[in-house]
């Protein structure tokens, strides 16, 4: 057992997904080419206004609500004020003292346990510009699409012990977020991004540890990873009599270890100050009560709901809860075909299976919840086994038809006719005399040994009851 | 308040702005009286005054999320700068 404490503080920076930029009416789009999403305001050409997207702030307000804090009901505009290349006016337009959000809490899982991370403030402000390296050429090329795509950062207390509760705490963001719809959350396209904020202290200290800044963590595992080392290092420095300097550290995926900034800027000093081109708002609880209204059930009351209305286990609805699409996936076919468990359990079973072979989402699929229902219905009528129905799905996938039709097409339905049946129960009846034998004296439960045997060379479409029905009368004569 | 040698060197680097060491004294005294000149300020006194981040009592001015064209490419370019990796 380590004689210290971990403290880690995260800041999630998340790209609201609205049409346009958060100050200008360029298009917020990914993966344009270079500079065509571009204007005047966002350029920072002089003499020009930033104006506040109205959507960009009411996505402020339904995260704040989201994470259970204070809307704030004055909130400005400040500029942070440094120099880089992809920043093209020399500052950017943040949040200071007056952010949207404060003083909010989102509760998460870890493990069997129950926590409360304190969100410390939520705030919106302008994404920057990006910089591709051309070594080749000794410069960087700037693409400013991205420069004014809209951001809220969203900051914890420092409330977290563990790198794995960090984990489990942007698990848990994440999916509250996707749920809100303000984002597509894609770590990849880069638009969610953490950095964390670490220190350790020995245990029952109440002051914090000098703590150090991790940046550029391409996923939450990165963060993770990341998280473990730098904890691992603070520990060593400390434990051998050093001390740990506060400085911001990069992440190298590759080499598995933190680096020191090569430029180290001198303290940060952003000197914010109220930006004059944007004026202040005020924030009626009218507004806000709208936007709570529009609130959709977050994942944990889903998950609850789920459990109690219909008795799914705790395993099948975190696996729908995990997934907003499988979620109303789900609650579509329950409308269609109430057996809550059972769509859980083909949900969560053979559908999950195939969108991971896939690696598709559950709406891309050629999948409808209809489709899904009716072919647990031919399932649980005996049409067709449990193993068969799993094939048939695949072949509804692939080839975007009903269950009905690929079950005639294919010639996948049960067979339940006894002279077709027979013929094979007497091969098998052949071909296993000692079985035969011990059920004759009595032994019945080897009776499923020849049921699986005729099933195999029906090529899994026999009825196994009839099978078991037909195969007892034969040999017994019951 | 008054501005010395190391403030104007410390303001420069922030601005990213390259002052040659002759040019220092210089400097010191122009921003040294442009702090004197705000300076004045001071004097008044606020304490009747509510705090406010802008001179202009407008707010909540906001613009519908509807996208309008950017600039073409071709006049918005690509910016080449020194080269920066970090």
């Amino acid at each position: 057992m380590s004689q210290f404490e971990t403290v880690i503080g995260l800041e999630v920076h998340l790209q609201l997904s609205t049409k346009s930029k958060i100050f200008c009416s360029c298009a917020n789009q990914y993966g344009c080419a270079p500079n065509t999403n571009v204007c005047p305001v966002c350029l920072g050409l002089p003499g020009t206004l930033p104006v506040l997207n109205h959507q960009a702030l009411l996505y402020g307000i339904k995260v704040g609500l989201a994470l259970n804090a204070e809307i704030n009901s004055f909130i400005k505009f400040d500029r942070k004020n440094y120099y880089y290349p992809d920043l093209p006016k020399g500052y950017q337009i943040s949040q200071f003292d007056f952010p949207v959000a404060k003083n909010g809490y989102l509760k998460i899982k870890s493990g069997k346990e129950e926590k409360r991370i304190g969100i410390t403030r939520a705030h919106l402000e302008e994404d920057a510009g990006k910089l591709v390296h051309d070594t080749s050429n000794s410069c960087s090329l700037a693409d400013f699409n991205r420069t004014g795509t809209p951001l809220i950062e969203i900051v914890t207390e420092p409330d977290l012990r563990s790198p794995q509760e960090a984990y489990d705490y942007l698990n848990t963001l994440k999916l509250t977020l996707q749920y809100l719809g303000v984002s597509d959350c894609d770590m990849e396209k880069g638009s969610l991004r953490c950095d964390a904020n670490v220190s350790i202290r020995p245990i029952g200290q109440t002051s914090l540890g000098t703590k150090t800044e991790l940046k550029n963590m391409n996923s939450f595992r990165a963060v993770k990873t990341a998280l473990e080392y730098e904890v691992r290092r603070h520990e060593q420095v400390i434990t051998a009599g050093g001390k740990i300097v506060q400085e911001t550290l990069l992440w190298d995926d590759e080499k598995a270890q933190t680096q020191t900034m090569r430029s180290k800027e001198q303290a940060h000093d952003y000197r914010y100050f109220p930006d004059p081109d944007l004026v202040p708002f005020t924030i009626d609880y009218k507004v806000i009560d709208g936007v709570r209204a529009e609130l959709p059930e977050l994942p944990q009351a889903k998950f609850l709901r789920f459990l109690s209305q219909y008795g799914l286990s705790e395993y099948d609805a975190n696996i729908l809860v995990a997934d907003h699409g499988m979620a109303d996936f789900f609650e579509a076919a329950v409308k269609e075909y109430p057996q809550g468990k059972k769509i859980a359990n083909w949900l969560a079973g053979p559908v999950l299976m195939e969108l991971n072979n896939r690696k598709a989402a559950i709406n891309e699929l050629k999948l409808t919840p209809k489709d899904l229902v009716t072919l647990i219905a031919k399932v649980e009528d005996g049409v067709v086994s449990n193993l068969v129905g799993k094939e048939v799905l695949t072949f509804m996938l692939d080839e975007g038809k009903g269950a009905d039709d690929i079950i005639k097409e294919k010639g996948l339905a049960q067979v339940s006719d006894d002279s077709a049946l027979l013929v094979i129960i007497d091969e098998v009846i052949a071909q296993n005399p000692a079985v035969v034998e011990q059920i004759k004296s009595g032994k019945s439960n080897t009776v499923g040994f020849l049921v699986g045997q005729a099933m195999k060379r029906s090529g899994g479409r026999a009825n196994p009851k009839k099978l078991n029905e037909l195969i007892t009368r034969r040999i017994t004569g019951a | 308040m008054s501005i010395s040698k190391e403030d104007v060197k410390y303001i420069a680097a922030l601005a990213r702005i390259d002052v040659p060491e002759d040019k220092l004294e210089g400097f010191t005294k122009s921003l040294g009286g442009i702090v004197q000149y705000v300076e004045q300020l001071q004097k008044l006194d606020v304490s009747n005054v509510k705090p406010t981040s802008h001179a202009v009592p407008v707010g909540n001015v906001l613009r519908s999320d509807v996208v309008k064209p950017s600039l073409i490419s071709k006049e918005a370019l690509v910016f080449k700068v020194p080269l920066i990796i970090e």
